[in-house]
């Protein structure tokens, strides 16, 4: 038994970070998140030069053909430079619901593009209910046509496409597709733009059933858990390094143990976080029986501990971190909009308790 | 990384799965809840047993009569016993730690002389660190070793020494030296508990049992050649004990914690409230949730923390936020079955009403001793705060 990472995972994950802090450092990023899409061509292209937008797909599609793991450390350290734009609704979201519930002929129209960075896309799942059981969809197609509302869509202003759950069926639709209205609504979260998507007899194309819907949600779900983890990251760096220069009563604030402890706190809690997120990308990689136990789980904690993380980094910042100029705030307002997203602490802890308490199912795999 | 058991792995367990299924004894049960003092010759036979199968220190080297097992064997050897609810070993501190400590820093003879009776529990260990004025700061301990002719005169009190009044032996930390800086002045002696001058007297604790007792050196003659490493040394020799303690051990807690919360699930199911099932309530199942999925988590944490001690031969970060983990998951563990039972969680063992025969009021004192124990919370923060993250010492 191994749960550390391999030396090319580990390559993987230093070299992503390399990239994002070269290509997205902070100057970039608050400069994205001022513009309507906080898309770039540029940055998109060389994503793609990376491999990054096809890093879970097959080869056949274009795709890097990598595991579920190398997407979870991709996608944290995306979330360490708090990586504005589409890329998490086109690579990850739109990506794992065309892999699972797409035919071979869908994929090669839509998934394969994706792969070759030729265009953005994303997944309209909520509505005015905003929950996040897809059971609770209400949307339906008549004759091949949408008419409703959709809510709460990431990104959909600069998708090319849109990927749209209802009821008992996956749709795409394409954005210039009449009858398709596409509005903003103002978001916590500057880096990732949502939008309000309405449907007037909306011409659709069927992707399939949603049997397969829920694993491609469970990797989205662990994915954004794995974004939370290097944010949390990122809030803990600045913090203790913050704690070891700023001086107050002529010492390190780092040297008092009320300041000490609660980065001992962010600690713990950021790779417990870690440990709970690369399990699951273990899990869904090996299709193991706990695999979606093993999403809640990640999910779960990671919605709290990013919040909690926040909370301690602004805090020991002090007044600088409540600041608009100091960066912390812009991952705080991620980690709550991502908090909520797929299911927040409440909802996967019911997930879990339905596994644990209703099924007398025990989670983790057992040695 | 591959979370799956290697082959090698595979064949440890199955060959220890064997043994234990032939010969864990079907009467522990009968044993369990009587004091330590009527069930030690038995908890002393089980020990000889699994001596005898090879199994009482897998992680010793295999000259030492261990087996070099990897931390991940071992953590299955933990596992294992967890899993059959095999009685504990009752020379475990002679075990875990100062078996391991004398293989490390002793000499030939004292480990020809103290290893092998460790192993079959012939001769029971115990630990005397702890002092009324040193806790957290163990280097300000005082009792103080004076060297007359090839002897040590001892004098002073410990406390908090698990199995005191059982011990054969102790490793007793002493002050060789008071005019150096603290941590310079100490010197680890192995000290016969029979000698004349110890005194050892049961502490009560606050969940009414005694698991420790307080220690008095009163003029107690040591050999100097029972000086355990260098004469001042006696810090590291310390430290190096204390690393055992952090060890592979904490894998068995796994298990225990997920046997206590799969049972805290079966009662919630049959205890009404508000006329109905515990197990529909909604804020006990969040809370029932909220546990299970924090018990997997300390364990993907110690699984992270083994394969990096394997791959760096070093504890690496993770290793160092255990024990803050579980000590207070386990807090909360149980003050969520005090929740669940309600009125009933209070009953102590012996009420004729009391559930599981009051294990959830004794286990809810109990674990107020585990933030504690074994350093406490603040001082494991402390450990993060500056060997981790690199803050300055605060103290």
């Amino acid at each position: 038994m191994q749960f550390g990472l391999t030396e090319s995972q580990e390559f993987l994950k230093n070299s992503a970070r390399k990239f994002f802090a070269g290509e997205c450092p902070s100057t970039e990023m608050r400069r994205l998140i001022e513009t309507d899409t906080a898309y770039d061509a540029t940055l998109w292209s060389k994503l793609t030069d990376q491999g990054y937008t096809g890093i879970v797909f097959p080869e056949s599609y274009g795709g890097v053909g990598l595991g579920k793991i190398e997407l979870m450390l991709l996608i944290e350290e995306a979330g360490r430079a708090l990586l504005p734009g589409p890329f998490f609704s086109t690579v990850v979201l739109s990506g794992a619901v065309l892999d699972a519930v797409g035919t071979p002929e869908h994929k090669k129209k839509y998934l394969e593009p994706i792969c070759k960075g030729e265009v953005r896309s994303t997944v309209a799942i909520l509505e005015a209910g905003a929950s996040w059981n897809p059971r609770d969809v209400q949307l339906n197609a008549v004759n091949g046509k949408l008419t409703g509302e959709k809510l709460f869509v990431s990104d959909a202003a600069i998708a090319d496409f849109l990927i749209v759950v209802a009821r008992n069926s996956v749709f795409v639709v394409d954005s210039k597709a009449r009858g398709l209205k596409i509005s903003p609504m103002s978001g916590m979260d500057l880096t990732r733009k949502l939008y309000v998507v309405e449907f007037s007899n909306t011409p659709a194309e069927e992707l399939g059933p949603n049997v397969n819907l829920p694993r491609a949600l469970d990797i989205t779900t662990a994915a954004l858990a794995a974004e939370l983890v290097g944010g949390m990251q990122r809030t803990l760096d600045v913090t203790v390094e913050y704690a070891k220069t700023r001086k107050q009563f002529g010492k390190p604030i780092g040297m008092f143990q009320a300041v000490q402890h609660q980065c001992a706190d962010m600690y713990l809690e950021t790779e417990s976080s870690r440990s709970a997120v690369y399990y699951a990308g273990w899990a869904l990689e090996e299709n193991a029986p706990d695999a979606a136990a093993a999403v809640s789980i990640a999910k779960m904690y990671c919605s709290d501990a990013a919040r909690t993380v926040g909370n301690r980094g602004i805090q020991i910042h002090g007044g600088m971190g409540f600041t608009w100029e100091n960066d912390l705030h812009l991952y705080y307002r991620r980690a709550k909009a991502s908090e909520t997203a797929f299911g927040d602490a409440t909802f996967h802890r019911e997930r879990i308790a339905s596994m644990v308490i209703d099924s007398g199912r025990v989670s983790a795999k057992g040695v | 990384m591959d979370l799956n058991l290697t082959g090698e792995e595979l064949a440890f367990r199955d060959e220890l799965r064997a043994w234990l299924a032939a010969n864990v004894p079907t009467d522990w049960n009968q044993w369990r809840e009587r004091p330590l003092e009527e069930s030690f010759p038995y908890l002393r036979a089980w020990q000889r047993k699994l001596h005898e199968g090879g199994w009482a220190a897998v992680s010793w080297p295999k000259e030492y009569g261990g087996r070099s097992a990897t931390l991940m064997q071992q953590a299955l050897f933990w596992e294992e016993m967890a899993r059959v609810d095999a009685p504990p070993m009752v020379n475990a501190l002679g075990l875990g730690l100062i078996g391991p400590t004398i293989i490390a820093c002793g000499s030939e003879s004292q480990k020809k002389r103290y290893i092998p009776k460790i192993l079959s529990a012939e001769e029971i260990w115990c630990q005397g660190f702890s002092e009324p004025n040193a806790g957290s700061d163990l280097a300000g301990l005082q009792t103080e070793a004076r060297l007359d002719a090839d002897h040590y005169i001892v004098n002073g009190q410990k406390v908090w020494t698990s199995y005191g009044s059982f011990g054969d032996w102790c490793e007793l930390v002493v002050r060789t030296d008071a005019s150096v800086a603290k941590h310079k002045g100490l010197t680890v002696l192995l000290v016969d508990m029979k000698s004349p001058g110890v005194e050892v007297r049961p502490l009560r604790q606050m969940t009414g049992e005694s698991e420790f007792s307080e220690l008095f050196f009163r003029d107690m003659r040591v050999p100097a050649k029972n000086t355990l490493g260098k004469v001042n040394d006696g810090w590291n020799v310390a430290m190096s004990t204390l690393m055992y303690e952090r060890g592979s051990y904490g894998a068995r807690l796994h298990l225990i914690f997920k046997r206590s919360i799969t049972r805290l699930i079966e009662l919630s199911r049959t205890l009404q409230r508000n006329g109905r099932p515990v197990a529909e309530d909604p804020l006990i199942r969040q809370k029932l949730a909220q546990c299970s999925a924090e018990i997997e988590i300390m364990r993907f944490n110690q699984m992270r923390a083994f394969s990096r001690i394997t791959a760096t031969g070093v504890p690496g970060p993770e290793g160092s936020i255990q024990k803050i983990f579980w000590s207070e998951l386990n807090q909360r563990l149980q003050q969520i079955a005090q929740e669940l039972l309600g009125c009933y969680g209070q009953l102590l063992a012996g009420d004729p009403r009391a559930i599981d025969n009051g294990i959830w009021s004794y286990a809810y004192l109990r674990t107020r001793g585990n933030t504690i124990e074994a350093g406490t919370s603040e001082v494991q923060r402390n450990i993060i705060g500056h060997f981790v993250l690199g803050l300055p010492r605060s103290y």
